[in-house]
């Protein structure tokens, strides 16, 4: 059984018709990517799952539980982590204590009132930041990192929670060649114990890193299956040479 | 080659902008230091020191407010209620059971507190949608508003004119009368009340607060439930705000229906904002500075009259050109905000 199954998920917003009736299957210890054109629901699909909005229609099944109507702190207990689009780190907190804070997150309201872990934890926190090239800048605040810096601290801060999956939406957005290319080294080693769900506009960083894609448009799926048959697809061809 | 650049940018980006030196603690221990010797400089002038007590009763309420705003991000303007029906309830224990002992009367003001508070937590804040700020302020005005108009015209709580020679407080058979006695039963209290609000504000569940102030919805995707820490972290000032109306009952002899009402609530809005919210010391300050200025001036009968227009307009004047306080102007956001991680002092003892 996939771990993430998605069947016929509506969304609309007002008269725009974001998804329409999309089937996904995302098996566990995968790198999953979702393509297709600007405004073709990748990310309104990702949110749904997420939990950043519900689904009109059709239903989310994650890990054997129906979540299409969980909340985001439901969902997150389950083992979901989102990376959002746009960057949502916590800017007035230190780099260290925005890893702190999502690492905390499955501690007991005992525990965090008497800092019990905060010791415990720091190992874990300091391994993350190593991991992901910010412990130079453990103590400085979030705001003042650089914008790939910060993608990279939002990935490291949805990874804390120790996820069974991991959403991330256009992880490399605005991010220099460099900086994209450490990302998808920062990513592999993760494979061993996190499915990945991945929006990408870079289609060079997503056939590097993913073992299968779903391709979407107009909020329908066009396609799906391995890299190599994606990029066979004349279907895919036909609306990446013509739409994108 | 280009990571090369990266690490000694970061290397040169990691040092500008280390933490300034703290001033917080420095502050938190002169004004302990003044508050002392307060009662010892005034010897005589029985009037100071019992303006002086009730500046300390009040800053209860301050620091109750700073829970709720400056630590959490919950705008309540109505803890002012939590402090009256207190007040209400002690001198109500008072006069129907002639019994005010410390040790069971201030528990149980707390207790009223946290459940008056509890209920409207769970009211305001524990719905299937997270609230918005404006519906919170205006549930707890509400709130204040309506209790004081029920007290005023309600008899057996001495309606317009509250309740008046509440019981003295006792300890045994010591009676605390104003003076110096009760400056120092309001000084330790409200020292154990700060203590317990830094800890706090401190601790692991001090940051999931300062990240909740910032974005909430973040700390969702985390998996915390934030409006259940919000309900606590309410219920726990409305407690603190309790302890201060059975203080300031039993210091002032009465209680009354303005003790509870939005006066009262903006006042303490005041204070903290005054003072600089999310400090802590920031709202004991304020009152301090809006208190004794308060005393001072009431004695000019032309300003007397306006003095509720000035307060106003010292608001919006720090809303508008010092929203951290004047506090604000000697501590860094970074002290202000706080950090939570291992110190730099575990850095290079490494």
């Amino acid at each position: 059984m996939a771990l993430l199954q998605i069947r016929g998920v509506a969304k609309s917003f007002r008269t725009l018709r974001a998804l329409d009736g999309v089937d996904v299957d995302v098996q566990a210890g995968t790198f999953h990517g979702l393509i297709g054109p600007n405004g073709s629901g990748k990310s309104t699909l990702l949110k749904a799952v997420a939990g950043a909005h519900f689904a009109d229609g059709g239903t989310i099944v994650f890990d054997g539980h129906d979540i299409t109507r969980a909340t985001p702190y439901e969902r997150a207990r389950l083992g979901l982590s989102l990376k959002f689009q746009i960057t949502a780190v916590l800017p007035e907190l230190s780099v260290y204590d925005n890893v702190l804070l999502a690492i905390q997150s499955g501690e007991s309201l005992t525990r965090l009132l008497l800092s019990s872990s905060r010791r415990a934890l720091d190992g874990e926190v300091t391994a993350l930041l190593e991991r992901f090239r910010l412990i130079d800048r453990a103590h400085d605040l979030a705001g003042e990192l650089s914008h790939g810096q910060t993608q990279w601290l939002e990935i490291a801060m949805a990874l804390a929670l120790r996820p069974k999956l991991l959403l991330l939406d256009e992880p490399t957005g605005g991010m220099s060649p460099e900086e994209r290319r450490v990302t998808g080294t920062l990513l592999a080693p993760i494979k061993a114990h996190c499915t990945l769900v991945i929006v990408e506009h870079d289609l060079h960083f997503i056939r590097d890193i993913c073992d299968h894609l779903t391709v979407l448009d107009q909020g329908r799926v066009l396609d799906h299956g391995d890299v190599e048959t994606i990029q066979r697809s004349p279907k895919v061809q036909q609306v990446f040479t013509t739409r994108v | 080659m280009l990571s090369e650049a990266g690490t000694a940018l970061t290397g040169r980006q990691a040092g500008r902008s280390r933490p300034a030196r703290r001033v917080l603690p420095w502050v938190e221990g002169g004004t302990l230091l003044v508050a002392l010797v307060v009662p010892f400089v005034l010897g005589e002038r029985t009037d100071l020191v019992t303006l002086a007590t009730n500046v300390l009763i009040l800053s209860l309420l301050a620091i109750s407010f700073d829970l709720c705003w400056g630590l959490s991000g919950i705008m309540s303007f109505g803890q002012a209620l939590f402090f009256g029906v207190a007040g209400y309830v002690i001198a109500l224990v008072g006069r129907d059971l002639e019994f005010s002992q410390l040790w069971a009367t201030l528990p149980l003001a707390m207790l009223v507190g946290l459940a008056l508070a509890g209920l409207f937590a769970a009211f305001l804040l524990l719905g299937r949608k997270a609230p918005t700020t404006i519906f919170v302020a205006l549930g707890t005005l509400t709130g204040s508003y309506a209790a004081e108009r029920l007290v005023s015209g309600w008899q057996y709580v001495g309606a317009g004119n509250g309740l008046s020679a509440v019981k003295l407080l006792q300890f045994g058979a010591y009676e605390f009368v104003e003076g110096t006695a009760f400056y120092f039963l309001a000084l330790i209290v409200l020292v154990l009340v700060y203590l317990g609000a830094r800890f706090l504000k401190q601790s692991q569940l001090g940051l999931v607060l300062a990240g909740m102030r910032q974005n909430e919805e973040r700390l969702a995707f985390f998996g915390y439930r934030v409006q259940l820490f919000k309900a606590l972290v309410f219920s726990l000032a409305g407690m603190v705000a309790g302890l201060g109306g059975a203080l300031y009952s039993y210091h002032q002899g009465f209680i009354g229906p303005g003790n509870m009402g939005p006066g009262l609530s903006t006042t303490a809005v005041i204070y903290c904002l005054f003072g600089g919210s999310g400090t802590l010391i920031g709202p004991v300050l304020g009152t301090v500075a809006v208190e004794v200025l308060t005393y001072v001036l009431a004695d000019i009968d032309a300003i007397k009259r306006i003095w509720p227009v000035i307060l106003g307009l010292v608001l919006l004047g720090v809303v508008m050109f010092q929203p951290k306080g004047f506090l604000g102007l000697l501590v860094s956001d970074r002290e202000r905000i706080g950090s939570y991680g291992r110190r730099r002092s575990d850095d290079r003892g490494s």
